[in-house]
């Protein structure tokens, strides 16, 4: 030993140094440990922080407030042309319909003041449900009939209680007025609180309370069916080329550093090509599912392409050996054998590219999917928007009830991603095979 | 014929195909006629002759077409808008795209008209002989194939063939995207750099190119400016903050993972974690302009300090927390790959768990982490959403994490957001920094990989 604090040194002397540094090295050790363990308990913190923070907002943005008003379904008024068409059902009386029947919850005449604040009391989408309504039961026209209608996002604020009765009326959104005749529907008990149907049937919409995500959803599945099927067999075929034909050479080396660094890149700078190369070279529409799934399929392919080989390389050679030694063509081996074997791993890292593709916003902004649309999109060239950006937009906007929507969609989105996480990991515990 | 009408009659003429190569082949063999391949392999080179050329052609002609007609559509142009150019020309462009697509906004101009006219002549004709020839071109090249059929006929060694082809053009794929990508920045950048001297932009310290309206009005106003250090400042201050955050706490539980927690533990946490990286930007970004922003605001304040309501602070802070999983993931590959030996040799000489762990294993594995640091910053660089919700668009030169600062990507995203005029330089701006975007991304990449690649230790 020339270690100079222990030259001179008999065994024992040693010995009790060590001891008496040992309590010190023990309470560090415990520090140590304590200091990874609190990181761990520090990053699962913020987890929660973050689901708890969206669920407390998000699960009452799932309900609203509906006022339930006995409308008096009357023929000639709200089918003046008495065909059941569309144009003839918009062009007739349904707000008006609604605004007597409101009228008569509280038994009031009502003077112009009393109609002028009802008639912003309920949702301005009351109308359309009259409509649906009627059209679905065509053989109710002349009853009365108990409808709920949504009431406006403002007094829905209100029976939530962020606006708050104390308040002094000029700093309320609401008027005294409008409260009362709250007061009123509540004491009557035409008020109910319930699962929104709104957030999943409605399409977007400037009022908070008429807001849904059924059109971004759409928009989603289309866009993600388009990127599936052009990054799957994308991926797959690159991924079988990579592992199991390629010669080791320049080309092969320079497509492995491209794929690297497209892993790297970005999302955002893939939205800057899909608009450069897409939109304006090639002449496609904006805001298209079409040109989203391409975008995002190019994004996710570097992903797919990783994981397959990962998948395609844990296949033993043996059973390579045992096709070729029978008589399989090269090609015979890899389709019949190799890549049913792989299977499992390809799907898995499909699925989690998928649900990367599902969450992702801003390439999408870039192509303009961003764009206010309230139709359904029924095709791939329709224009729409994706849950994700919906989101996005909805979290722009100043009204209060909006972030509970947008909560609420967030849990939608988170919904599904979960799933799709959850199902990549069954499909790898259950085809999972050791070798 | 539209599009998708042909694709399905091409399917309809290959699947067709398909099967009379696999018939003929098939009865001929109960006949007793020895083939070289399966009947199978007969059908899917009669079959794919007849689809993928004519799909090819397909897709190359719907392409062509429309820029064809984009440039044709300029003779009926009036001089004045032809004299103009730039985003006069793009105007008039989708004023006759609005003609085609029988949208009509008040009275538009006759030549208007007259070129939505020609347009629809042009499309119509172009689509008939689009629909001829592919139709065609199938039928003929799947009678070829199928012609070729005969007992000597080697169709397996040509279907072959023609797979081993689809693969590798597959694989080009990625070759193409990073084409792609270097072609729609590029030129657009140098176009910018022809507006803007590439000195201006490297060097500026000042951003401001909202005046590009009224600078061409000549009604004077402010001068647009476009230096980039603002952006970058405020990119390097809120990684910078994300990495403070995420490095330590990842580090720690990578090494908590990997050192010292039961597999079962293990098992739970680790998912757990990773859970925090696939929850998708958009709703950090609600969350920091949501949550965190106000409590940090509100926190600041009862300190006594002024807090800009969009602080870098709260948009660094969960980006850091994104960013988490992503440091703790690629450090516990790393910390795991450090061979046990190292460590059982650290033991034998009398030293603790954390002793070894800090003496020796982190050390092995530092490369490997710094690696993972320089990814986690470079996936910050890059991050979006967070900073356009969260991060403010005032471009400030400052590194007090409680302003507000804006950053690269948010201004790329703010600028190519919605309609924009293509030959300004403010929208050629969002290029230019895209392109320094992606050097710095790249560039931050490589750096990993070399560090990687030099100092790994190359254990037995």
């Amino acid at each position: 030993m020339t270690n100079k604090a222990f030259k001179g040194l008999s065994p024992q002397e040693a010995t009790a140094r060590v001891e008496a540094s040992l309590k010190q090295r023990r309470k560090k050790e415990k520090r140590f440990r304590l200091m990874g363990l609190s990181a761990v308990v520090l990053a699962l913190t913020f987890l929660v922080i973050l689901f708890s923070g969206i669920l407390t907002k998000g699960l009452p943005g799932m309900f609203q407030h509906y006022v339930q008003l006995d409308v008096v379904l009357d023929k000639a008024r709200l089918d003046p042309q008495g065909d059941m068409s569309d144009a003839s059902l918009f062009s007739g009386d349904a707000d008006k319909i609604i605004l007597e029947a409101s009228l008569a919850s509280i038994g009031e005449e009502g003077g112009r003041k009393t109609k002028k604040t009802l008639r912003k009391m309920v949702s301005s989408g009351g109308s359309q449900r009259l409509i649906e309504f009627v059209k679905a039961n065509p053989e109710l026209m002349g009853t009365t009939q108990t409808i709920k209608f949504a009431v406006d996002d403002d007094i829905d604020s209100f029976l939530r209680g962020f606006i708050k009765r104390e308040t002094a009326e000029k700093d309320r959104r609401i008027n005294d007025f409008t409260i009362e005749i709250v007061d009123k529907w509540q004491e009557a008990g035409l008020i109910s609180y319930e699962l929104s149907d709104y957030l999943f049937f409605g399409s977007a919409s400037r009022d908070a309370e008429m807001a849904g995500i059924k059109g971004a959803l759409f928009g989603s599945l289309l866009t993600l069916a388009i990127c599936v099927s052009i990054a799957f067999p994308l991926g797959v075929a690159a991924a079988v080329y990579l592992e199991e034909i390629a010669p080791k050479n320049r080309w092969t080396e320079m497509i492995e550093i491209n794929i690297n660094n497209l892993a790297a890149v970005p999302s955002v700078v893939f939205g800057i090509m899909g608009l450069a190369i897409f939109i304006v070279t090639f002449g496609m529409p904006r805001s298209i599912p079409l040109v989203g799934g391409i975008v995002l399929a190019l994004m996710t392919l570097p992903t797919i392409i990783i994981s397959s080989r990962a998948a395609i390389r844990a296949v033993p050679p043996s059973i390579r050996d045992a096709a070729l030694g029978i008589g399989a063509s090269k090609m015979q081996t890899i389709f019949h054998h190799v890549l049913p074997l792989a299977m499992p791993g390809m799907l898995t890292g499909t699925i989690i590219g998928m649900a990367q593709a599902l969450g992702e916003t801003a390439p999408l902004l870039m192509i303009g999917m961003v764009a206010f649309i309230v139709d359904i999109p029924g095709g791939f060239t329709d224009p729409a928007t994706v849950l994700p950006v919906q989101i996005f937009m909805w979290a722009d906007f100043a009204e209060r009830m909006f972030i509970q929507k947008t909560s609420a969609a967030i849990i939608v989105l988170l919904a599904f991603l979960i799933t799709m996480n959850a199902a990549a990991i069954m499909l790898r515990k259950k085809l999972e095979r050791r070798w | 014929m539209t599009l998708s009408t042909l694709l399905i009659l091409l399917v309809a003429i290959g699947v067709a195909f398909y099967f009379a190569g696999n018939m003929t082949v098939k009865t001929a063999r109960s006949k007793g006629k020895v083939f070289h391949s399966l009947p199978n392999y007969y059908g899917l080179w009669a079959g794919s002759l007849a689809f993928f050329p004519a799909v090819v052609v397909l897709i190359l002609w719907s392409i062509i077409d429309i820029q064809l007609f984009q440039s044709w559509v300029r003779d009926f142009y009036p001089p004045e808008i032809l004299a103009a150019g730039g985003s006069q020309a793009i105007v008039a462009l989708a004023k006759v795209e609005n003609i085609v697509a029988g949208i009509r906004f008040g009275e538009p101009e006759a030549w208007v008209l007259q070129a939505g006219e020609a347009w629809i002549g042009w499309a119509a004709t172009s689509t008939m002989l689009k629909s001829a020839v592919v139709l065609g071109l199938a039928t003929v090249c799947g009678l070829i194939a199928y012609r070729q059929i005969d007992t000597d006929f080697r169709a397996r060694n040509g279907v072959e063939k023609l797979i081993s082809y689809g693969l590798i053009a597959a694989s080009t794929i990625a070759i193409l995207t990073t084409i792609g990508i270097v072609l729609s920045v590029l030129f657009e950048t140098i176009r910018f750099f022809q507006l803007v001297p590439p000195t201006d932009f490297i060097f500026g310290t000042e951003w401001n190119p909202q005046f590009e309206g009224a600078e061409r009005a000549g009604s004077g106003g402010g001068e647009a400016k476009y230096g980039m250090l603002p952006m970058f400042a405020g990119t390097l201050l809120i990684s910078a903050i994300a990495i403070i955050v995420a490095v330590p706490v990842g580090l720690a539980s990578a090494v908590y993972l990997a050192e010292y927690a039961s597999p079962k533990v293990r098992s739970t946490v680790k998912p757990l974690l990773e859970i925090l990286a696939g929850v998708p930007t958009v709703v950090y970004g609600f969350f920091a302009a949501l949550t965190v922003a106000p409590a940090i605001k509100g926190f600041g304040e009862s300190l006594g300090l002024t807090v800009a309501s969009e602080s870098a602070l709260a948009a660094g802070l969960v980006m850091g927390v994104m960013i988490i999983p992503f440091v703790s993931s690629l450090s516990d590959d790393v910390i795991n790959a450090v061979p046990q030996s190292l460590r059982d040799a650290a033991y034998g000489l009398g030293s603790t768990k954390s002793e070894t762990t800090r003496q020796v294993v982190l050390p092995a594995a530092l490369p490997g982490i710094v690696a993972a640091v320089i990814l986690a910053v470079s996936r910050a660089v890059g991050e979006t959403m967070i900073v356009v919700m969260a991060a403010g668009l005032a471009a400030n030169l400052s590194f007090n994490p409680l302003d507000a600062v804006t950053t690269v990507t948010s201004q790329i995203v703010t600028i190519l957001v919605g309609d924009q005029e293509f030959e300004s330089a403010k929208t050629l701006s969002a290029f230019a920094l895209s392109t320094m975007l992606i050097i710095l991304t790249l560039g931050l990449n490589f750096f990993a990989l070399q560090i990687v690649k030099k100092y790994r230790e190359q254990y037995d």
